[in-house]
């Protein structure tokens, strides 16, 4: 039943991603030639409501649907890695003009050229794996 | 009806994305679209070669539904929800894009000049398909997440290591558009 659940908000999540256009490489590109309000909107809108919602779930010790408490972990803490690692794929999200979740909505609106980049991004999560101890962290 | 057939706004966009961050957090779980590429590898048997991916696969197999939904909800979103699929980006994006070789600038979702089944029978673009998500898949991992986990949950919470991290991701993707695309693309 859970599972149904997970899978509803992942459909709702990629009808969004598809609709928004964040999705589309044109606009990613669009965002990096600072041509278009449309994907600093998108961006921008989300964690404005973000940090509200945190906040509220932070302030009235929300509980989960479960009636858990709510843990939200902090980010680890490795400034060499956050920033070169976020430039790679910086790098990365330019040229396939899609980050993973987009990537997956886009093969299921029927790009399968998509899956070529989703196996490069399993190959270089994979080659992260082996190198993880050697990097700088 | 029509205005769930034309594109979304922004303003419509960016509140739903929250939304979908919310019901995750609200379900015990979190928002993030890169970690389930790692539960990938480990399903893949990647855990005999290196015991970073030696992971409880079982705990993750939630965002691998979510995965399954967002493949779905693409196909939905295109096939169902569109009465017209090319993306109306700005001219100025447009010039720029004719002058690269993008002809299809305009007037589709993605560029056929990467995307089309028969820009595949070009190795050039076999490489450039791979490499970028390589990059992808390295530099999430490496970050510690992406434009989801980064850029939305962690600001949204917050977190000084995502500022950098999505300080890192326009640095490389300013770099890729400006630099790069002209040696990689222009003739």
């Amino acid at each position: 039943m859970r599972n149904v659940a997970f899978l509803l908000v992942g459909t709702f999540f990629g009808i969004v991603l598809y609709k928004s256009e964040a999705a589309s490489w044109f606009r990613i590109y669009e965002m990096f030639q600072f041509d278009a309000f449309h994907m600093y909107g998108i961006i921008g809108s989300a964690v404005g409501l973000g940090v509200l919602f945190i906040q509220w779930v932070k302030r009235s010790r929300a509980k989960s649907f479960q009636g858990d408490e709510i843990i939200i972990a902090d980010k680890q803490r490795n400034f060499v890695a956050n920033a070169v690692g976020g430039i790679l794929f910086g790098l990365g999200w330019a040229l396939a003009g899609a980050c993973p979740g987009p990537m997956y909505a886009l093969v299921g609106a029927g790009f399968l050229s998509v899956l070529i980049v989703l196996i490069g991004a399993l190959l270089g999560t994979f080659v992260y794996g082996l190198l993880k101890s050697k990097l700088p962290h | 009806m029509d205005f769930i057939m034309q594109p979304w706004p922004w303003y419509v966009a960016g509140p739903l994305i929250v939304l979908v961050m919310a019901i995750l957090i609200l379900m015990g779980k979190r928002f993030g679209m890169s970690t389930n590429l790692e539960t990938m590898c480990s399903i893949g048997g990647a855990g005999k070669f290196t015991d970073y991916f030696k992971t409880d696969v079982k705990s993750k197999r939630w965002s691998l539904m979510v995965v399954a939904g967002v493949v779905l909800g693409g196909f939905l979103g295109s096939h169902l929800l569109s009465s017209n699929k090319n993306v109306v980006i700005s001219e100025r994006t447009v010039a720029n894009l004719r002058e690269l070789g993008f002809s299809s600038a305009g007037s589709a979702y993605l560029p056929a000049e990467l995307f089309s089944m028969e820009s595949l029978s070009s190795p050039f673009i076999w490489i450039i398909l791979v490499l970028a998500g390589f990059l992808v898949g390295f530099g999430a991992r490496y970050a510690g997440g992406c434009t989801s986990g980064h850029a939305i949950a962690g600001l949204s919470n917050f977190q000084l290591p995502s500022l950098v991290a999505v300080l890192g991701f326009f640095i490389g993707g300013l770099a890729m558009v400006h630099l790069l695309f002209p040696l990689i693309f222009g003739s």
